[in-house]
């Protein structure tokens, strides 16, 4: 399996607190990877600092192949890397629809002048930013939400759509940031599937999660990050019974 | 009639009734009036500007008669006797839009980190360095001319023809104010037409998507940056335009025409009207031109009328019902008079 993602030494501190430590980890291709701890462990902070929303303290990401533009968010998208967030952050005043037509900006090109003269290029780009947002939405299973306002979506519903406008930037990653928070078991099963199936289709994932059996279901290999510091990675069985992962997790 | 019918007869009557009502307008109030419309128009040119930055990106502005001060002094310089140039108005129009424009970035660029409340003080600021700026560019070199303005400015001619000069069409004399009118009524309505156009675009939803979550539009894959500087950019240049129309008309220009105030009111008219929606931002600049004006010259001689005296001075009675509206309209009705009917939309399933 060829490595997709590597992260070497990443550190990153806020203050006196230092919320990551020389982290590294390597993500391969085609796997769901899972990222877990025990709160404020550093999780989102990696995710951010990934993502580039953080400016990094130290370290590099290799991502497919090319440093990683970190401290750029809308680079990182570009280069691959599409996020969902533990709040949920979505366009509440737009439709479900437009929320994910906003996720094929970083693939699409029009400007201004197409956009007022509407070449037949620009019509014909806005017609396929809609139809793959339709798309999109059909697939994580919320199309009939289409017309609907993000913020009157039900709260699963709303987790979904995050997923679907993430997918819209064509990700090779899909990082996502505890998709299951506040979701019942039955929603949390439905979300497995999709999850399941949206690796199935090809992208790597990355998967942030309180949930344990979720992850520990799910994951093809886990890292467990405590106090900023990773200690330990390995498929999930293994991790599970890790003397210093029970540690952390329930203390001394 | 099939929904394209109904579409062209529509546009085929709003046409006639704009084209009609200066004329129904001057025969039955005079040419004040047609004035006056002629103003409604600059201002709802200003207010869609304004929408952009505003409405649609989320960027309050509070300095944005500033750009509409670039627009119209650049036309005072490059069309008077100040420097002795006599530029044509439709090069100067194009190149205000873009000085407007360039005039946008400038602001632009050192607030992108604001938002709210400290971009709104940033961008006061602007706007008054703007007015100083013009207040007193008369020495050592007198480029703006200060407090005096710049006066004798060339119409805005057509085809050879200045608009200030009325025209005979089929027997109807066209006085100067209604070909005025003509004018920025076209103008008018091509930008409305950028502005619906761009709404529904790549670029309008990004700004959409900044206006609600910064952060999430990152994600997205939008350059935050360079959109939010595209938005200050359009909204600029539209001003840079009114402001150019503005000086032809008057065919004066001074700092005071751009103060604070100004500002403020453009403003009410897109947060009155219903911000982010065209529309609603057209009935505000109708409104807040059209009612104090009524208020000047209706509010003497009704009073006359009912306590055969004037108890309070119009003026003064026009700014506390001016205020008084205000204060109704945004505890009623806090999105606006006209805002966009989302809702609506998403119950017609289209």
């Amino acid at each position: 399996m060829s490595v997709l993602l590597e992260a070497r030494n990443i550190g990153k501190s806020f203050g006196g607190v230092q919320a990551l430590k020389d982290v590294s980890l390597a993500i391969a291709a085609g796997e769901i990877y899972g990222l877990i701890g025990p709160n404020g462990a550093g999780k989102t902070t990696f995710f951010n600092v990934l993502t580039g929303l953080y400016p990094k303290d130290g370290g590099e990401v290799i991502f497919n192949g090319a440093p990683l533009p970190l401290g750029s968010p809308h680079e990182v998208t570009r280069a691959g890397i599409a996020r969902t967030f533990q709040n949920i952050r979505l366009f509440a005043n737009m439709t479900a629809l437009e929320n994910v037509m906003v996720g094929r900006h970083a693939r699409t090109k029009v400007g201004v002048g197409g956009a007022v003269l509407r070449f037949s290029r620009a019509r014909e780009e806005e017609a396929a930013i809609r139809r793959r947002a339709g798309e999109l939405l059909y697939y994580v299973g919320i199309a009939d939400h289409a017309r609907k306002l993000a913020r009157n979506l039900p709260y699963g519903d709303q987790r979904r759509l995050e997923i679907a406008r993430a997918l819209a930037t064509e990700p090779k990653l899909l990082a996502l940031d505890e998709p299951a928070a506040g979701m019942n078991a039955t929603e949390t099963a439905e979300l497995k599937t999709l999850i399941e199936g949206i690796r199935a289709d090809g992208v790597t994932v990355l998967l942030i999660e309180h949930d344990v059996k979720l992850v520990m279901g799910l994951c093809d290999r886990v890292a467990v990050l405590d106090y900023g510091e990773k200690i330990a990675e390995d498929v999930a069985d293994v991790v599970k019974r890790d003397p210093k992962v029970i540690e952390a997790y329930l203390g001394a | 009639m099939n929904p394209r019918h109904r579409a062209f007869v529509g546009t085929a009557l709003i046409a006639v009734a704009l084209a009609m009502l200066p004329l129904v307008v001057g025969g039955a109030l005079g040419n004040t009036w047609v004035r006056v419309l002629d103003y409604a128009l600059l201002y709802i040119i200003l207010a869609l500007g304004l929408n952009i930055v505003v409405g649609f990106a989320g960027l309050l502005d509070l300095g944005y008669i500033a750009f509409y001060a670039v627009g119209a002094y650049l036309y005072a310089l490059l069309a008077s006797p100040h420097f002795g140039l006599h530029w044509p108005a439709w090069a100067i129009l194009p190149l205000g839009a873009l000085v407007a424009g360039f005039f946008g970035v400038l602001l632009g660029a050192p607030t992108l980190r604001l938002r709210g409340d400290y971009l709104a003080i940033v961008t006061l600021g602007f706007g008054e360095i703007i007015r100083i700026f013009l207040n007193n560019l008369n020495t050592p070199v007198n480029i703006t001319n200060g407090p005096q303005g710049i006066a004798r400015i060339d119409p805005i001619s057509v085809a050879g023809h200045p608009l200030s000069k009325p025209i005979e069409v089929f027997g109807v004399t066209l006085s100067g104010v209604m070909l005025y009118y003509y004018l920025f009524v076209l103008l008018a309505i091509a930008i409305v037409f950028v502005g619906i156009r761009l709404q529904d675009s790549r670029i309008g939803r990004a700004w959409v998507a900044i206006r609600e979550d910064e952060i999430a539009a990152k994600a997205c894959g939008i350059d935050t940056r360079n959109v939010k500087l595209l938005a200050f950019a359009m909204g600029a240049s539209f001003g840079g335009v009114a402001g150019g129309l503005f000086a032809g008309f008057q065919e004066f220009v001074s700092p005071e025409s751009f103060g604070l105030l100004e500002s403020v009111m453009v403003l009410c008219m897109v947060v009155l009207g219903g911000m982010g929606h065209i529309p609603g931002v057209i009935l505000g600049g109708l409104l807040l031109t059209l009612l104090p004006e009524a208020f000047r010259y209706g509010a003497g001689p009704v009073q006359q009328a009912l306590f055969g005296k004037v108890l309070l001075d119009p003026e003064s009675l026009r700014m506390l019902l001016f205020g008084i509206a205000l204060i109704l309209v945004m505890l009623y009705r806090p999105a606006g008079l006209w805002p966009e009917a989302r809702h609506r939309r998403e119950l017609s399933g289209k």
